[in-house]
């Protein structure tokens, strides 16, 4: 009896299996056409150079206009995306971080307040929390003529957030603010929400990272004479990382993909954008070919990373 | 006492935090109290509501029936009531370790039968409701169940294929896995929304709940597979060669010996990932079903009731919050054993 | 140098020392044995408070140990200790795990104690090794490493925890070299272990402990040539039977 006794058996099956695999995909194709036919729907990609029509509600890098095209208007998503997505990430590692250690402090009060915030976070939905944010934003805040001013030259209201810039300070004319740079509260509300959801998870991954370094390592440290904050500083934290960074960037990649919700707050992200296109131009199949691929090359890059990591840096 | 001091004063920074914390406490907890209890309003006068300081709780009485049940016929409420109350049921009884018998499914095919009866009624004298007419509570709660009870089988065939020696197998397993995993859960759901209906036959009609629960289930699926593909590697390679010293045939000994170990090893990840599916169940309301977010979010649509988002969105966490903290403390009550 | 009167510990309900009195006088070595679970490490534990006596005095170098940081602090700096498990940071070379206290703690310039540390390995016979990590090294190189790392800190008390418990018997020898040699420089030494031999060649004073009391305390020759009690001569019997 060989190693693999059912050969034949094993060809059978995996044959079987692109067989199934291609008469799906077969059927499913050619339907699509038919269907497409029917309906008088173009295909192909050609849209993407004709005019969109459509106005765009912030823009982080680059210059849009209504004249602009498809094209150029899902780059704007996609630019709106990674924006969310980088300061959110920041955002949430340092507050993460920071209630992760807190779970494990000595003080009851600190313990409590941070396992409280991890619970709750954790236990409802992330809709859930960009509509209330964006409600706190929008309802909650006073209207640019009462705005709230915790710092000069910033002002909180329910038309946005205004910083001042190198440049231009913003002033009140009329009924809102001019000048400055503006986050909009689609914006601030996507990245609050973003941001504290997934910080409740970085908590946890933090915790956890110190949790698994040895017992001995800290009383070993502690026998030598060094402080709390000094070993976790520099004998615990160094070695949490390892066990940190997998599931952290991980949890990097939830984020990206979660910033999608933006369009059920009116944020205008990749996904927003594409789906305002598939509406104007019927052609659903390539705008959701479009989304997909830009998700997947991000997470296949950040799984990239992950690997690279492990083999290289992580010691042995 | 001593417990006291080491817990509230250990150090000087200790000492610091435990009086901001206090002092924060102190600022928020009252004025919140006031807001949300002594200052509500609890009767569904929306004048009331407005000319009142506090939270509008009114709202949700106003509106509970239609949060609760959606565009269900208000006259047969009692259905979907009853529905969910057995659904909630089913899903406690088979939370008990002790109710793990082989008679645990037939217990689940009759309550999904009756759940079922009810909710479409058309028998029994009772009126038939079409299934576009279902919101609320039982919509989250029926594409959760339906959604897991598909999932998970079919994730247990993508573990076992990703870890297949036959490369085509386990190519197809890989292929699909990552990429479900790579994208966003709303791709899935636009794609199975608007995609859905083009890859059938002209003619052909599938109804818009049943192609968000398809897209619910291929997206569970995936993450499922890898929570089962962590059960199968924790188990000890001694198990593999045993059972193949055994010179059992393949299904034979992984649903005997390899599957129920890892399944076992597998449950707090496993009710992880239920609990985030439950939560994840609120999407659909991008396609433009009538989950429980969903009728909530349409509530404060009505004119006279515009402007208590914050009411309305902390009563939606409260109810989410019940739901899964009370997995997540049932998922950590088996770490322990 | 070490004073304990009347020590107890409790973890939760269960009583790990009852009554403890010990003194340990300066250049003193004392071997505490005892079968597993008699508390001779948790006694040791108490010296450094990496574990904390409910009722008793424990007085190290005339520091009474109480809750107070500072006590604690101070002790610490002047006790060193040597683990079972040895625990060197592994993400740190030999060199830097040496320098790592000196620096933070006393504030050593870099310069300065990466001498001291080169001296101290040099002292226990692995100067060659200073840039390696941990997990290049074998046991008994990585508890000598242990032993320099607390010597580097220049402590006036030396504690040992069933040093050579964990490593594999051939290196066992190396180990035990270095400790003569400290002991024979006159060093405070508080040393856990079942290495009878050690204790027999270096030690002026041997505590056996059994159930969380000190059940008899003698110079070596009195305690393995005429040991008291029953149970002394119980453990006896079965230590060095093999």
């Amino acid at each position: 009896m060989g190693r693999h006794p059912g050969k034949a058996k094993r060809l059978a099956y995996q044959a079987a299996a692109i067989a199934v695999a291609l008469g799906v995909a077969w059927f499913f194709v050619s339907n699509t056409i038919a269907n497409l036919e029917e309906r008088k729907i173009a295909s192909g990609f050609g849209f993407l150079g004709r005019e969109a029509g459509f106005e765009i509600g912030e823009s982080f890098f680059l210059r849009y206009g209504a004249a602009d095209s498809y094209g150029r208007a899902l780059l704007v998503g996609l630019t709106n995306t990674l924006a969310v997505a980088l300061i959110g990430i920041v955002l949430a590692t340092c507050l993460g971080t920071a209630i992760g250690l807190a779970r494990l402090a000595r003080n009851f009060l600190l313990r409590s307040f941070a396992a409280a915030y991890v619970e709750f976070m954790r236990n409802v939905p992330l809709l859930v929390q960009l509509f209330f944010w964006y409600a706190v934003v929008t309802e909650g805040m006073p209207g640019p003529r009462e705005a709230l001013s915790p710092l000069p030259g910033v002002f909180l209201s329910n038309r946005g957030i205004f910083f001042p810039t190198l440049s231009s300070v913003p002033e009140l004319q009329g009924f809102n603010f001019v000048g400055g740079m503006v986050l909009t509260p689609e914006f601030a509300a996507l990245l609050i929400g973003l941001a504290t959801y997934t910080a409740a998870f970085i908590a946890e991954i933090v915790r956890a990272g110190i949790l698994a370094v040895d017992r001995g390592q800290g009383e070993a440290a502690h026998a030598l004479g060094l402080s709390r904050p000094q070993t976790m500083r520099l004998v615990v934290l160094p070695q949490a990382l390892r066990v940190i960074v997998p599931p952290m960037t991980s949890q990097y990649l939830n984020l990206t993909k979660n910033s999608s919700l933006a369009v059920a707050i009116g944020y205008p992200d990749l996904v927003s954008i594409a789906n305002t296109s598939m509406n104007q131009t019927g052609q659903a199949i390539e705008g959701i070919a479009i989304i997909m691929a830009v998700y997947l090359t991000i997470s296949l890059s950040i799984s990239a990373f992950m690997n690279w990591y492990n083999a290289h840096v992580a010691f042995k | 006492m001593r417990w006291l001091r080491e817990n509230f004063f250990g150090g000087w920074a200790s000492g610091v935090f435990t009086l901001l914390l206090i002092l924060i406490l102190w600022k928020a907890l009252p004025p919140f109290i006031d807001w949300a209890f002594l200052d509500a309003v609890w009767r569904p006068d929306p004048k009331a509501c407005r000319a009142g300081e506090g939270a509008c709780w009114g709202f949700i009485a106003e509106k509970h029936r239609f949060i609760l049940f959606g565009t269900y016929p208000y006259e047969l409420h009692w259905r979907p009531a009853i529905a969910t109350v057995l659904l909630i049921g089913l899903w406690i009884f088979s939370a008990f370790r002790v109710f793990w018998k082989w008679w645990l499914s037939i217990v689940w095919l009759v309550g999904l039968t009756l759940i079922g009866i009810l909710m479409w009624g058309g028998i029994f004298g009772m009126r038939y409701v079409e299934n576009e007419r279902w919101g609320g509570m039982i919509l989250t709660l029926l594409l959760t169940t339906f959604g897991l009870a598909f999932a998970f089988p079919l994730s247990i065939l993508l573990a076992l294929g990703r870890r297949s020696d036959m490369p085509v197998i386990r190519a197809l397993c890989v292929g699909y896995i990552e990429l479900i995993r790579g994208v966003p859960l709303i791709s899935l759901l636009f794609m199975a929304s608007v995609m859905l209906p083009l890859f059938l036959p002209s003619g052909v009609t599938i109804d818009k709940l049943l192609r968000a629960q398809i897209a619910m289930i291929l997206f569970a699926a995936a993450y499922l597979a890898e929570v089962v593909r962590g059960g199968l590697q924790a188990i000890p390679q001694g198990q593999y060669d045993a059972a193949h010293a055994l010179a059992l045939p393949y299904w034979r000994r992984t649903c005997l010996i390899i599957l129920p170990q890892a399944l076992r090893i597998s449950v707090p990840p496993l009710v992880n990932t239920f609990i985030g599916f439950f939560k994840d169940t609120s999407l659909v309301l991008i396609i433009g079903l009538f989950d429980l977010l969903s009728t909530i979010k349409i509530s404060l649509q009505d004119r006279t009731w515009t402007g208590f988002g914050v009411e309305a969105y902390l009563f939606a966490s409260l109810v989410y919050f019940a739901f899964c903290f009370a997995m997540s403390r049932y998922s950590r009550s088996f770490e322990r054993k | 140098m070490i004073e304990m009167i009347k020590v107890s510990k409790w973890f939760a309900s269960f009583q790990a020392l009852k009554e403890v009195d010990l003194a340990v006088g300066r250049g003193e070595k004392v071997v505490v044995c005892g079968p597993s679970g008699s508390g001779k490490s948790t006694l040791i534990r108490l010296v450094n408070r990496l574990e904390a006596h409910q009722e008793g005095r424990v007085i190290v170098d005339g520091v009474e140990l109480t809750d107070d940081p500072r006590a604690i602090d101070t002790v610490r700096r002047e006790v060193g200790m040597v683990f079972q498990s040895f625990n060197l940071f592994p993400h740190l070379t030999v060199l830097e795990n040496l320098t790592l206290a000196p620096v933070w703690v006393k504030r050593v310039p870099r310069k300065e104690a990466e001498e001291t540390a080169m001296h101290f390995l040099a002292r226990v016979r692995i100067p060659e090794q200073a840039a390696k990590y941990p997990s290049q090294l074998s046991g008994g190189q990585q508890q000598r490493v242990a032993i320099a790392r607390a010597l580097c800190m220049r402590p006036k008390l030396m504690l040992f925890d069933e040093p050579t418990s964990a490593l594999d018997p051939e290196m066992i020898k190396e180990v035990l070299d270095v400790m003569v040699e400290l002991a024979r420089e006159g060093m405070t030494m508080m040393v856990v272990t079942h290495e009878m031999g050690f204790a027999k060649t270096v030690a002026d004073r041997v505590v056996f402990m059994d159930g969380g009391r000190v059940v008899e305390a003698a110079p070596p020759a009195e305690f393995f040539g005429a040991p008291k009690t029953d149970r002394a001569r119980l453990f006896l019997s079965q230590v060095l039977g093999h």
